[in-house]
């Protein structure tokens, strides 16, 4: 099997009655795509949350090519390789788009130089081919604030692909989407994944999505990992059937 | 490729700032009482611009006083125990006491935001301006220490050319500390001060420390505090604890609100204003002065909240038709 990214191992936290983790144990492989599934309230977020290390969780460790994460500042997880999109697209607004990239790439690069201006930096070729690739380079030049919800979507997606990440933990990336546009943001997400070598694990809540673009699914519930497999195992499952999918 | 894209705004701003520094530079050659007029208004818009800074960030500081009391009081306690003085020098002292005292008070301030932020500020400032004033046996305490008008590299000056003098120091300072301001904003370290106010969670999810981020600011800042504050002594030939005093920080945030936080010009405007307003006013109004730079800013805040500077701005988007 192909290498172990990401690794949690009896993961547990609480938050006063609510057991958000409950003994998580979960693998992530290098280049697959795993979508995390569950109802509300699952802890599917708190799982990114321990993982990119907004939350300590109470017991349990993570780590991520063998080195132990937990606890760790998100900044430092960042900088080892692990990128996070969120479900609400998290811009500089009253930047604009290419700003924005810009901003990730010195982030990255470690470019502070106070006497070189932003919009000069030698990344800026590269930055305006991943806008390309996610489709918004028409958008460089605007402020993240005048994007539609679903372009803002995608800037997400490339800020965090700015910083060259190994594993793109992504929160319901089609969500606030409508619904027309959702296979087509899931399509061009897939594509660049593919096309940057970045593996992949994303909360979604539409099967329809889970079923075209994951590889394996694991399924969420009340804190705890109920069932881990393909998609077609997974929603063939009579329990995932009525307690998650609800038919 | 490679196209520098400005704010809209760029252009009439840039020449309205040469504009402003030519003025300063030519107008008191022939009325000789504004030479100290102007050379006031560079010296406290060298401040602004430290308070400028930080708003990009969101963050406002009602505490920089402390930072302008140590630059003048470097000038004031070199006069007093070593004698005589040189503007260069004072300079020198007050730039670096300052940023020192900036690392340090930063290092702790950095860790708040807004409200906090200011509060935290004003009482680090609070503390220094009790020292300025209890500690009577250096300071001379509420009296201040007199500071005795320098020399430049051994030239002494008359005081009819010393207001020159210090007039054209002040500007050159001022016309280099507007140029690095705007560099600076305009480079990763200054973009990434304005991502602190729009979404510092990104930030750090992009790897990047928003503390280390700020504490830069905040340091050139308190330098750029302390070069004000050592302008201000020389030119004032004293520095009091008055410098340090909160009502004095917030003088300075209330220039940069009546100028424009949005631009690094926006710290001329409001301080040409401010003190402008000040010096005519106080000779015809006495002590109504204060009443009318509260009118002026109960306007500016209602109808221009963008400052001065953003006047035009709003007057085009008027025109556009809204947003």
């Amino acid at each position: 099997m192909a290498n172990v990214l990401l690794s949690a191992k009896g993961i547990r936290i609480r938050f006063g009655g609510v057991i958000a983790a409950d003994g998580i144990d979960l693998d992530v492989y290098e280049g697959e795509n795993l979508a995390i599934i569950g109802p509300n309230g699952a802890g599917k977020t708190t799982f990114l949350n321990i993982s990119t290390g907004y939350l300590r969780p109470q017991a349990g460790h993570v780590s991520f090519l063998g080195r132990d994460i937990t606890a760790q500042l998100p900044r430092t997880i960042t900088r080892l390789g692990i990128a996070r999109a969120f479900q609400i697209p998290q811009l500089f607004l009253d930047q604009t788009v290419i700003e924005n990239m810009l901003i990730a790439a010195a982030s990255l690069s470690g470019h502070r130089s106070p006497l070189k201006a932003l919009s000069s930096l030698p990344e800026r070729v590269e930055m305006e081919r991943l806008l390309d690739l996610v489709g918004v380079r028409e958008y460089a030049e605007r402020k993240a604030r005048e994007l539609p919800e679903g372009q803002r979507k995608l800037v997400d997606i490339a800020l965090a692909l700015a910083l060259k990440p190994r594993l793109l933990l992504m929160d319901e990336p089609t969500s606030g989407v409508a619904s027309s546009e959702k296979f087509g943001i899931m399509d061009i997400l897939t594509m660049a994944l593919a096309k940057e070598k970045v593996t992949s694990v994303f909360v979604e809540h539409d099967m329809d999505m889970v079923e075209r673009y994951a590889n394996r699914v694991a399924v969420w519930s009340m804190g705890k990992i109920q069932k881990v497999g393909t998609p077609a195992e997974v929603l063939a499952d009579p329990k995932v059937r009525e307690h998650v999918i609800g038919i | 490729m490679g196209g520098r894209i400005k704010p809209i705004t760029f252009k009439p701003i840039t020449m309205a700032a040469v504009f402003f520094f030519l003025v300063a530079a030519i107008a008191p050659l022939f009325v000789p009482s504004w030479a100290t007029l102007f050379a006031l208004i560079l010296a406290k818009s060298i401040v602004v611009l430290g308070i400028i800074l930080l708003l990009q960030a969101g963050q406002v500081s009602f505490g920089h006083a402390m930072f302008f009391a140590t630059g003048a009081y470097a000038a004031a306690f070199w006069g007093k125990y070593l004698g005589g003085g040189d503007i260069l020098l004072d300079l020198v002292l007050g730039a670096v006491s300052s940023t020192v005292l900036g690392l340090v008070v930063g290092l702790f301030v950095v860790r708040y935001r807004e409200i906090f932020f200011g509060m935290l500020n004003l009482a680090f400032s609070m503390v220094l301006w009790s020292l300025l004033e209890k500690m009577f046996h250096y300071t001379n305490g509420a009296d201040g220490i007199r500071v005795a008008r320098p020399g430049v590299l051994g030239w002494a000056f008359t005081p009819d050319t010393f207001q020159y003098v210090i007039l054209y120091v002040s500007l050159l300072i001022a016309v280099a500390a507007f140029l690095g301001v705007q560099r600076y904003l305009d480079s990763p370290l200054g973009h990434m001060l304005r991502a602190i106010k729009s979404n510092e969670t990104r930030l750090e999810y992009l790897g990047t420390s928003a503390r280390r981020v700020l504490l830069v600011g905040y340091v050139i800042s308190a330098f750029l505090g302390g070069i004000g504050g050592t302008l201000v002594a020389i030119i004032q030939q004293i520095a009091t604890p008055e410098f340090g005093y909160w009502t004095k920080s917030g003088e300075f945030v209330f220039i940069a609100i009546l100028g424009g936080g949005a631009h690094a010009f926006g710290a001329f405007a409001g301080a040409a204003m401010f003190e402008v307003v000040r010096f005519y006013a106080a000779a015809q109004l006495a002590n109504a002065w204060q009443l009318i730079l509260g009118v002026v800013l109960i306007v500016i805040i209602l109808y221009a909240p963008n400052g001065l500077i953003g006047l035009r701005q709003r007057d085009r988007r008027a025109k556009a038709g809204g947003r």
